[in-house]
């Protein structure tokens, strides 16, 4: 089943073409991994899917119809930063999707149901490691830990599209093995369609079933808003031959520099 | 030796360096009076210490003789009260007017240019007008407090509001939440200290206001005594009082900012 679908998709800034002639088809369950240069539109992207940035041309489709132009629960999303509410501590944060669906008044739960919540946020705080963080706020932990948290708070809404820009970047190499195992358990579990940006590209081939290459083939020194993004390549992940991931970082070591230096 | 910039006293040096400039300036204000005093015993401009003590004797620890009231007190609690009913208006109305203002456009369109107006008539101006529809009572004078410090607070909670990252916005539409349930459970408590610092900060302006509409207008109050006595030079009636709305506004602030860090500890430790 086609859960989005991409049609002729554009998106520009003004004179500035950010994105351009985007067309894909994503199946629901697909795990798609996203690289790219730097500023070369992966987050304008996922805003696109998000709800909160509109395309300029095209469409974008979620199961069949126009994608609703604002976010809701249907994608859930972790941010590069400020993913989780800072006046809440990790618990509360976690609770929070829940006591929003128990209470559309206030958004606040009592009794048996608050207790359910708590237990259930409390084993998810467990599984990405912050089990003895529970009653800390945001800025009581570190980088890493918030993105965990973010995750979590995220996760355990079980959205049916989530969107992760660069979450695990300010981990360290062992809790980012933990992360991968959590969010492809979950992925499994919870049949979730996930897009998510990288800058490592190993870590997109190992996790994604499909990697997607964002870049621009057509590029002016001169004049970098001049021509889009495209997705230069679509690979099932296992396709690792080995040319293609050394081929891929040329292209997207070159588009970078042209970008990070004129801008 | 460190340089300057670095040199940190330690907790009882800082406390012994603040006390001395209050140390400095009593002993000062005593040698001037003793000085205008052997010129003439009746100065009534800088009276002695143990006129102050009096005078202190007379307005708090003994009844009137009019009224058979203990004026100090009286004074205090009609100004108080008058001071907390508008402040504590003013800071409901700033902050469901801020945060309609802050955080839906379609509100913020319609109301953010008549709140900038509005803030921009100088509250003294119309005082006659609220004496005018008012009356002479205790209305008009909560009122001035209230459209003196309203605007200003409408407009710092709108600004705090707005300031909400755009991210924590959108992650709570991800989680589901209506805009009522924005509000409920991300605006509303993130405002919350910063609706505390804005009453802090218009406490200043609440006491103007409050002590402008006493010498007016009052048959008691702080402001209300202060210019009833100055009639008869009573320097010795007015230092104290003015000594003691100064105490009086740094124990409100000190105890809204020490509440604000107990309950709040998110906001105050994230901004250091
Ligand atoms: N609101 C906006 N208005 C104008 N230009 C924008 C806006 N948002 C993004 N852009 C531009 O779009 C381009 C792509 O930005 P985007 O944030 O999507 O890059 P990115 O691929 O996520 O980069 P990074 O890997 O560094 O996060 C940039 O050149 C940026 O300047
Ligand atoms: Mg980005």
């Amino acid at each position: 089943m086609a859960i989005i679908e991409m049609k002729n998709l554009w998106k520009e800034y003004g004179d500035q073409v950010v994105l351009e002639r985007l067309n894909a088809t994503v199946n629901e369950g697909e795990f798609i991994t996203i690289v790219g240069a730097s500023g070369c539109g992966k987050t304008t992207f996922l805003k696109l899917l998000l709800g909160t940035e509109q395309a300029t041309r095209g469409e974008l489709l979620l199961d069949g119809h126009p994608l609703p132009a604002e976010p809701d629960e249907s994608r859930g999303i972790v941010f590069q930063r400020y993913s989780v509410l800072s006046h809440l501590t990790a618990l509360e944060n976690v609770m929070l999707g829940g006591e929003l669906h128990g209470n559309r008044w206030l958004g606040i739960t009592f009794g048996k149901q608050r207790k359910q919540l708590r237990k259930a946020a409390l084993e998810m705080l467990d599984s990405v490691g912050l089990g003895q963080a529970a009653d800390k706020y945001p800025h009581e932990l570190s980088g890493g830990m918030q993105q965990r948290l973010a995750l979590a708070q995220a996760l355990i809404k079980r959205p049916r599209i989530l969107l992760l820009d660069e979450p695990f970047g300010a981990l360290d190499p062992g809790i980012r093995a933990d992360m991968h195992k959590l969010v492809l358990s979950l992925w499994k579990e919870q049949n979730l369609t996930v897009f998510m940006i990288t800058h490592d590209i190993t870590e997109g081939f190992y996790l994604g079933t499909r990697l997607w290459v964002f870049d621009k083939p057509r590029l002016d020194a001169q004049a970098p808003g001049a021509y889009g993004a495209k997705v230069t390549y679509d690979l099932p992940v296992g396709d690792c031959e080995n040319g293609t991931l050394k081929r891929i970082n040329q292209t997207v070591g070159r588009t970078s520099r042209v970008l990070n230096d004129t801008l | 030796m460190k340089k300057l910039i670095n040199r940190r006293p330690g907790k009882p040096a800082s406390w012994a360096l603040g006390l001395l400039p209050f140390l400095l300036l009593i002993v000062a204000y005593m040698l001037a009076s003793d000085a205008r005093l052997t010129e003439n015993p009746n100065d009534k401009l800088l009276p002695a210490l143990d006129s102050f003590v009096q005078a202190i004797d007379r307005m708090a620890f003994e009844p009137s003789k009019r009224s058979g009231e203990y004026l100090l007190w009286e004074d205090t609690l009609a100004s108080l009260q008058r001071l907390g009913i508008g402040v504590a208006i003013s800071a409901l109305i700033a902050v469901v007017v801020g945060i309609g203002n802050g955080t839906i456009p379609l509100i913020r369109s319609t109301f953010s240019p008549l709140v900038t107006g509005l803030s921009l008539v100088p509250p003294m101006a119309i005082l006659p007008v609220l004496f005018i529809i008012f009356g002479l009572g205790e209305l008009a004078k909560v009122m001035l407090i209230i459209i003196g410090i309203t605007p200003f607070m409408i407009r710092d909670l709108q600004q705090r509001a707005m300031e909400i990252p755009a991210e924590q916005i959108i992650k709570m539409q991800t989680l589901g939440a209506n805009t009522w349930q924005i509000i409920t459970r991300l605006v509303w408590p993130q405002l919350m200290p910063r609706l505390i610092s804005a009453v802090r900060l218009s406490l200043g302006p609440a006491w103007l206001f409050l002590i402008a509409a006493e010498a007016i207008a009052a048959t008691e109050g702080l402001g209300y005594r202060i210019f009833l006595v100055r009639r008869y030079l009573s320097m010795d009636v007015i230092l104290p009082y003015v000594v003691w709305i100064t105490l009086l506004a740094f124990a409100i602030d000190f105890l809204l900012s020490r509440y604000s860090q107990w309950r709040y500890p998110w906001f105050h430790q994230k901004s250091h």
